[in-house]
């Protein structure tokens, strides 16, 4: 048995024993499959969403959330939600929308809601959960609505996707420029080095938002949602990627003296050979727990931008946009279910930092 | 020594040139020249201004020329201390920005010093008792404090003394003093409204920090020198504190030269939340309204400020690391 | 002969790591005497750092003294008091003016963030009561005697301003702060080299000769041994084999494992080019203690059975030596389970 596995460990490559040693991370293994629901969920958003989250409708304004009843009075199984009915306010003389018990809209699984795209691609009306026989302003409303009248859970569900997304396409902006960057530094060395270098430095010791602010406020207002959403997570991987690249270039540094690679010089394998074939893929583990490390920052910062109105613009949503509703008092004060759209960010970037040490630790056991 | 120092003033120069020219961008980036922008902010408000007036006002800030030109006029007039006028307050810059840069700056450094205060006694805690019930505890807060972007976190505040209390958290000074002129009254009602936006903004570093600490501890704990201080029959407190503790110190202290920034980043996003009147929703007012002078100056003013702080925590360093002041021997 | 200054009798440490427990010191005895040199010898991990630390009671966590005894008898006579048996607290007392130690790596064992002055002047300050100044002077004739040219300005510079064998020198000056009677010495000479751990291991001599210090040696090189030791402790597997004096032991080696150490010394009275015998097989892993007599399975004078199943006792043999193998005599006592 002890052989066996020794003669295992003997063949594996670098990836392999990380994968093998971060299986033994209870916290991160968990986290990756958090995570992994994650962006299931968002690959899924709209499928999940039960009402058009752009939908405005002022009779829905602020519907604290409510759940979903599963049997109907005669005990069978009929998932329903109340209706909602106008009641007028004898103080004010407004009418005033709130949940009518006596009134039951059951729910249709996998029935035709609004129109969208799954997957960007086909376009189809199917939804988890709709209602069947709806009056005008019935919902089911999981997470309430907005001032709007908007539907929080199906804005949740896109801006989950959308929030995810930017993270990731900015890792990847950001890993592009670490690695190149680095990796010139590290494999060129000399006044190459010491200018990258000190870029870094100096990149590092600015502070970041309000740089980030001066540039998000100065895209044109007249660019499209894709566009914003591209120079968004361009601006903030422009400042991002310095960390990766100190990674990259300390791991080539290191590996440099290691044996191998000197021993594949000798044997005269050429320096693309020697980089691509033997360096990146003994530092490839190094370099997804540094990802996976900047994805949460990455993500904290599109929050943050679209939080103080800067980052993504309505109509599109994200998290931070979901969260700038809830940035007054007086609001959270009436519709404190506004503050729900926090608890996705926690849990996210939690996930997110304990993926990344466990990685870390997996990777570099003794560093 | 001589040499550490140079160095570092260099790249701090390096910064704030790279900053100044950022914040020019900023200023310059919004279509339109902002002459034009400016006469419309003027008419608006009922004032007409003449084509000649227009003309020299174009010729001041050297619109039509290269780009460096005007960079270089800009640079000139700054260097004067003339940062131009906000086109929203009609008002010089430096007048609208006020005690706003100082009321920043005390709280990112209250928010550092929180910083330390938390994380160097928990962080030698956490790694002296390593594996004990109340390393895995700080472990757990130090997670959640990264995890929860500041913001976030005074939103959840502010909301809980709302409803707990009754009473908004927010603010630097009670009303009846936010405008009153400065004396020990209010410095009086300034200290006492700063710990808790402070502890606010400090939260996620500190969780960085103990992290930091913690490893770092564990790393010097095992040193060999540890023992040779053992083996001198000095009491454990005395041993760890004087030797791996002090060592320790060191990336501690280098790594205050990114946390100043990070602070300031963070105080700004901060005093929106819970409306401090700070240089952030200034900033961001600004920029809303595209008020850009205000704006770049805001950004500039800020940078130079991280810069030097980042500089004195370099010193810092060098005090703290006998190797960096001896490296001229 | 003399009464010993320390004694230690069955010492055994061990470290509860998660993996299991490592038995680091499985049964250690020794005697240290007054104006005489212990050499400590055997291969790399077989404990004998840990036993030094284990009788300066400085184990690191989550190691731990778990038996044996540690007899100190005081500079005045009386009774001898058993450190193994002492809080940490009473312990430090001795840590410095009765056993000092000195190690193999002076660069890590100095901190590098405070002059050596400062590091040497500490201990001075905690036992001898000294104040400040006075203990920078006597830090600067310390380090006067131990050779460190221009003492009064090497006082203030930092470890990492001073050459490996100064630094061991310093070190030396260290340990011998507080007038310690026993100064164990881990591989002083290890990190150095030739010239500079000839110079070392003549000032420890001439420091032994003017103090008349009772010094462990703790080596694994055999040439140091026949240069510096008196006696002779040969350890495998956390215990020792054989001890004896070291005239004995090299020219009459009774455990195999002895003879095998010995034969593995370059000489160079040797025919060029010839292949040095070194030791079949390799230490096994702490996990894995053999059964039997820990030296069995790469032993070339294996008796049999009985070295496969039980533990050999200490022998002590006609001319005062103590051999642990059946070879020697004793009785397969008790069967040990690995
Ligand atoms: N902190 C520790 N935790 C667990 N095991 C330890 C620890 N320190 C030492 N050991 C174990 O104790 C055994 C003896 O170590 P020791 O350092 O005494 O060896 P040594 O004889 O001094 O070797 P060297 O010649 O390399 O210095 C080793 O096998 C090691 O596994
Ligand atoms: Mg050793």
């Amino acid at each position: 048995m002890a052989q066996i596995d020794s003669e295992k460990y003997a063949v594996a490559t670098q990836l392999q024993l990380t994968w093998w040693r971060f299986r033994r991370h209870r916290l991160a293994m968990v986290s990756m499959v958090l995570l992994f629901a994650c962006y299931l969920l968002a690959a899924f958003a709209d499928f999940l969403a039960t009402t058009d989250p752009h939908a405005t409708d002022a009779r829905t304004s602020y519907i604290a959330p409510q759940g979903i009843h599963l049997f109907d009075d005669d005990g069978s199984l009929r998932p329903h939600v109340y209706g909602i009915k106008g009641v007028r306010d004898m103080k004010t003389f407004k009418l005033i929308y709130t949940i009518d018990p006596s009134r039951k809209v059951y729910i249709e699984f996998f029935g035709q809601g609004y129109e969208y795209d799954l997957f960007g691609l086909i376009p189809t009306r199917v939804h988890l959960m709709t209602l069947k026989d709806a009056e005008r302003g019935d919902g089911i409303y999981l997470l309430g609505t907005d001032l709007l009248g908007r539907d929080l859970w199906s804005r949740l569900m896109v801006a989950t996707r959308v929030s995810l997304t930017i993270g990731l396409v900015g890792v990847t902006i950001s890993l592009f420029l670490g690695v190149l960057l680095g990796g010139i530094s590290a494999v060129y060395g000399g006044i190459v080095d010491t200018v990258i270098q000190r870029t870094i430095e100096v990149i590092r010791s600015m502070p970041t938002i309000p740089l980030w602010l001066g540039l998000a406020a100065a895209l044109p207002n007249d660019w499209s949602v894709l566009q914003i959403y591209f120079a968004i997570t361009i601006i903030i991987s422009l400042l991002a990627w310095t960390d990766l690249a100190r990674v990259v270039r300390g791991k080539f540094l290191a590996l440099k003296e290691e044996d191998f690679v000197m021993a594949a010089e000798l044997a005269g394998a050429s320096q693309g050979r020697i980089i691509f074939r033997h360096m990146l893929p003994s530092f490839a583990s190094h370099i997804i727990a540094a990802v996976s490390l900047a994805l949460p920052a990455m993500i904290i910062s599109e929050t943050s931008l679209s939080f103080l109105g800067l980052g993504l613009r309505p109509p599109a949503i994200s998290w931070g946009i979901l969260l700038q509703d809830a940035q007054n008092i007086q609001t959270l004060a009436l519709a404190p279910w506004l503050l729900i759209s926090a608890i996705p960010v926690v849990v996210v970037i939690l996930a997110f930092n304990f993926l990344g040490d466990g990685l870390r630790d997996a990777a570099d056991p003794y560093g | 020594m001589i040499a550490f120092i140079t160095r570092r003033l260099l790249l701090g120069v390096m910064t704030v040139w790279l900053i100044s020219i950022l914040s020019f961008v900023i200023i310059q980036l919004p279509p339109g020249d902002f002459v034009d922008a400016y006469i419309a902010q003027l008419s608006s408000s009922g004032s007409q201004v003449s084509a000649a007036e227009a003309e020299n006002l174009r010729k001041l800030y050297g619109l039509g020329e290269p780009f460096y030109v005007q960079y270089g006029k800009w640079l000139a007039r700054i260097v004067t201390g003339d940062f131009g006028e906000s086109m929203e307050w009609r008002r010089p810059v430096t007048e609208v920005i006020g005690d706003r840069l100082w009321l920043t700056l005390l709280l990112s450094l209250s928010a550092l010093l929180v910083t330390w205060g938390l994380a160097l006694p928990i962080g030698i805690f956490s790694a002296v008792r390593q594996y004990s019930f109340a390393d895995y505890a700080f472990t757990l807060v130090g997670f959640i404090g990264i995890a929860v972007p500041n913001f976030l976190l005074a939103l959840v505040i502010m909301y809980f003394s709302f409803v707990w209390f009754g009473a908004s958290v927010g603010g630097l000074f009670s009303a009846e003093m936010a405008l009153a002129p400065w004396g020990w009254d209010k410095v009086w009602d300034l200290m006492k409204h700063l710990p808790l936006p402070a502890v606010i903004l400090a939260l996620g570093g500190t969780a960085q920090l103990i992290r930091i600490m913690r490893a770092n501890l564990l790393d010097e704990l095992r040193r060999p020198y540890v023992v040779t201080a053992r083996a001198k029959g000095l009491s454990e407190f005395r041993t760890i504190v004087k030797y791996p503790v002090r060592a320790a110190l060191n990336p501690f202290a280098s790594n205050i030269a990114y946390l100043f920034p990070y602070l300031v980043s963070g105080s700004i996003i901060v005093s929106i939340v819970l409306g401090l009147p700070t240089v952030g929703p200034l900033l961001v007012k600004a920029l809303v309204a595209q008020d850009m002078f205000l704006a770049g100056t805001i950004v500039l003013l800020l940078g130079v400020m991280t810069v030097v702080g980042t500089f004195i925590s370099d010193l810092v360093l060098m005090w703290v690391d006998p190797r960096i002041r001896h490296q001229m021997d | 002969m003399a009464e010993p200054i320390l004694s230690v009798r069955d010492l055994k440490t061990q470290f509860f790591g998660p993996e299991g427990v490592v038995r680091a010191v499985d049964g250690v005895d020794f005697d240290v005497f007054e104006g005489r040199t212990l050499g400590v010898v055997g291969e790399s991990g077989c404990g004998k750092s840990v036993t030094a630390r284990s009788v300066l009671g400085i184990v690191d966590r989550p190691g731990r003294v778990v038996g044996g005894s540690i007899l100190l008898r005081p500079a005045g006579g009386g009774a001898a008091v058993d450190l193994a048996k002492l809080s940490n607290e009473e312990m430090r007392k001795y840590r410095g003016p009765e056993i000092a130690l000195v190690f193999q790596e002076p660069m890590a064992s100095f901190s590098q963030h405070y002059t050596i002055g400062n590091q040497i002047g500490e201990g001075i300050k905690l036992h001898l009561g000294l104040d400040e100044r006075a203990a920078k002077k006597r830090a600067i004739e310390l380090l006067d005697m131990v050779g460190v040219p221009q003492p009064a300005r090497r006082v203030d510079d930092y470890p990492f301003q001073l050459s490996g064998g100064l630094r061991q020198r310093v070190m030396i000056a260290m340990a011998l702060s507080c007038d310690p009677r026993v100064l164990i010495a881990d591989e002083p000479t290890t990190a150095l080299d030739v010239t500079t751990q000839a110079q070392i291991l003549d000032l420890l001599r001439s420091l032994q000769q003017q103090k008349g210090l009772a010094i462990i040696l703790i080596t694994h090189d055999m040439g140091v041994i026949a240069e510096m030791a008196h006696d002779v402790s040969v350890m495998y597997l956390g215990r020792a084999v054989e001890t004896g004096s070291v005239k004995e032991i090299f020219t009459a080696p009774r455990h195999p494992y002895t003879r095998a150490l010995l034969r593995s010394i370059p000489t160079v009275l040797a025919k060029p080019r010839t292949r040095l015998p070194t030791i079949e097989g390799s230490i096994p892993h702490p996990f894995e203690r053999p059964k039997g007599c820990a030296y069995h399975p790469r032993c070339a004078e294996i008796i049999g059975p009985v070295c496969e199943k039980f533990e050999p006792p200490a022998v002590n043999t006609a001319d005062g030596r103590q051999v642990r193998c059946f070879l020697h005599g004793g009785a397969p006592a008790q069967e040990v389970a690995a």
